[in-house]
């Protein structure tokens, strides 16, 4: 199998729905000849041209909103916004617009739109280029929102998305672009909704998503020399929610703790907790924790930045303080 | 083709159906059944029939909550519109939508927004399609005066000029936005000369003119098709009821909507068939022509069933 990056996986994915289906075209800031500044759509131009790989103004709402007007009318947009925190420039077009026009509509238009953009922080890039929108984003129905956190899972969902022919948020990370993996060859998808087991373990299950879930594996294999056995889950869906695999994998650990980069207040560590309590409490054998940004805006300086994110060394301390 | 005097018949009778559909709402709305708001369209019927009936049935229209008019003329069925407005099954929306998201794309209509510049891009979006698709359908966005300080209004003009989209905007200059005139909110009241900033070509019209506004759009859909670009249409209107059903108009005096009603487009329209040729009689079996459409419409939506509470759960996916 080809290894390569997560972001040469999104361009192959790219490239090869391009090839397949032509009402799939391309907008964002700077994805023409500039390739987007994490060249997750180089040189797609050279190949399709510019009316499908199409620079757009720093006009978010409009270009959101063109995008569901082009889907509308038969197309299948791929919307890339530059950063996830320019979603709230643009949304009312993704809440009030893309999530809603099919419902209020009876059913009778669809809305086959895929919004990518990339978030979270670490790279000192304060607090309007850091944030994390999943849980916000998961309280509005209509939203399909995926969050791959591998090179594979990056390619396969991303065919998925274009194909699914509802409104997905597709959330990269900043810091994911230029890690590296296996990438099957030929062509595959993976299930929107469906969660995977990364790591078999039989003491504790760590759920976590996009870059995070690489910090749970990390730290699952320091608590294997301690003599824990973490059990990985990649959510790699947001919404809906695969919560049997959670359901399935604490029935075996007794165990639970979510990780992600979102903030912790109100997020989908709460959701997934209460979801545990109301659907299988008897399973739990202590109660659940959570880890996310601490509740502040994400700093640059780096001793700052890491204070607020969760590290790895926080899965493992908190992994450590259930036993 | 031209509003010929045979089809200036069918648009005023066309008009009388709005203007009775608006009516009928009122008067449903005063019995209580109609749930949430309503922003009738009286007064503005010129502009939605002049509008759609100069473009094709596969063209595709955005309007807002005032746009029952637009709706209508585009040929949304009357019956699924009343229907919708009482919450029927048979609703153009099932129900889900109401008042202010009439929407059916099998004649182009792709939805009525609550927010008020917010279908502008969709439309603009829509024409992208029809040009990436190499196809010669344009694309209609009706919007008011009010519209024109939401941001996405300002970016969706800009990328209209850049990508030279089959597009017609067509604003609805009623004066008001909302309940406050629109003088004392808006830097350029004169909306088509922002238009002209971006880079437009725009025209004004008189929008209470069926005849003034068929042409000017049927001319700018005939440049968009073969490639010219947008227009911008400002078309000069008013609005004879309030902003919504409620609105107590204390922003105009009662003398100046009488002095409107006599340059109302029904009023208008009729004694312009009357010099064609036509007899009083004809106006009045157009008339009666129209409300025997809305007494059918009033009569189905009413023995329609109202949808079952699992119906909430459907049409939010694919």
């Amino acid at each position: 199998m080809p290894n390569i990056t997560y972001a040469q996986a999104l361009n192959e994915a790219l490239r090869e729905e391009m090839k397949v289906d032509p009402r799939i075209f391309l907008m964002g800031e700077d994805i023409g000849h500039h390739g987007g500044i994490f060249r997750v759509t180089k040189d797609l131009i050279d190949e399709f041209g510019a009316e499908r790989v199409r620079d757009t103004p720093i006009s978010e709402s409009s270009f959101v909103g063109v995008g569901i007007g082009a889907a509308m009318a038969g197309m299948r947009p791929v919307v890339e916004l530059l950063f996830m925190d320019f979603a709230l420039v643009a949304a009312d077009q993704i809440v009030n617009q893309a999530a809603k026009l099919r419902y209020m509509s009876g059913g009778t238009v669809s809305i086959p739109m895929v919004v990518r953009a990339q978030q979270g922080g670490g790279r000192g890039n304060g607090a309007q280029h850091s944030q994390s929108f999943e849980s916000w984003l998961a309280q509005v129905p209509g939203l399909i929102i995926v969050a791959p956190s591998t090179p594979a899972d990056a390619k396969g969902l991303l065919k998925s998305s274009i194909r699914d022919g509802n409104p997905v948020i597709f959330i990269e990370h900043k810091l994911l672009y230029n890690t590296k993996g296996d990438v099957p060859e030929g062509d595959y998808s993976i299930p929107i909704g469906k969660a995977e087991v990364k790591r078999d373990g039989r003491d504790i299950t760590i759920v976590s998503y996009s870059r995070t879930l690489l910090f749970a594996l990390e730290a699952a294999e320091t608590l294997s020399q301690k003599g824990i056995e973490a059990e990985v889950i990649d959510l790699r869906t947001i919404e809906p929610l695969d919560m049997n695999t959670i359901l399935e994998s604490v029935k075996g650990t007794g165990r639970l703790l979510i990780v992600h980069e979102a903030h912790s207040n109100c997020g989908l560590g709460a959701e997934i907790i209460a979801r545990m309590y109301e659907q299988a409490p008897d399973t739990l054998i202590m109660p659940p924790r959570r880890l996310g940004a601490k509740h502040v805006p994400i700093p640059v300086a780096e001793s700052l930045e890491n204070a607020v994110l969760p590290q790895t060394s926080d899965i493992i301390q908190a992994v450590e303080a259930m036993f | 083709m031209p509003l010929t005097p045979e089809r200036l018949q069918d648009a005023y009778r066309q008009m009388l159906v709005i203007r009775k559909f608006e009516e009928t709402i009122r008067n449903l709305y005063q019995q209580g059944k109609i749930r949430g708001s309503f922003h009738p369209c009286v007064g503005q019927e010129a502009t939605a029939v002049g509008g759609c009936w100069a473009v094709r049935k596969d063209d595709y229209m955005t309007c807002t909550y005032r746009g029952h008019g637009q709706a209508l003329a585009k040929g949304l069925d009357v019956r699924a519109a009343m229907a919708e407005m009482l919450g029927k099954s048979t609703g153009c929306s099932k129900g889900k939508g109401g008042s202010m998201h009439f929407t059916d794309p099998s004649v182009g209509l792709l939805g009525a927004n609550a927010i008020v510049a917010a279908g502008v891009p969709h439309a603009a979006g829509a024409a992208l399609a029809s040009q990436l698709q190499k196809k010669d359908n344009v694309a209609l966005a009706y919007f008011g005066e009010g519209a024109v300080n939401q941001g996405v209004f300002l970016e969706s003009l800009n990328l209209a000029v850049i990508w030279k989209l089959p597009l017609i905007l067509i604003c609805e200059n009623n004066l008001y936005s909302e309940m406050t005139p629109s003088h004392e909110t808006t830097s350029v009241v004169e909306t088509h000369k922002r238009a002209d900033g971006f880079g437009f070509e725009s025209i004004q019209v008189d929008g209470n003119d069926v005849e003034a506004m068929y042409n000017a759009v049927e001319s700018a859909a005939a440049k968009a098709r073969a490639g010219g670009g947008p227009i911008y249409i400002e078309a000069m209107t008013y609005r004879l009821w309030g902003h919504m059903m409620g609105d107590p108009e204390i922003y105009r005096t009662k003398e100046e909507v009488a002095k409107a009603k006599e340059n109302e487009p029904i009023v208008r329209c009729g004694k312009r068939l009357l010099e064609l040729g036509c007899t009083a009689d004809d106006l009045t079996r157009l008339d009666s022509e129209a409300e025997a459409i809305i007494a059918d419409a009033l009569q189905f939506a009413e023995s329609s069933a109202v949808p079952e509470p699992a119906d909430a759960f459907t049409d939010v996916f694919i």
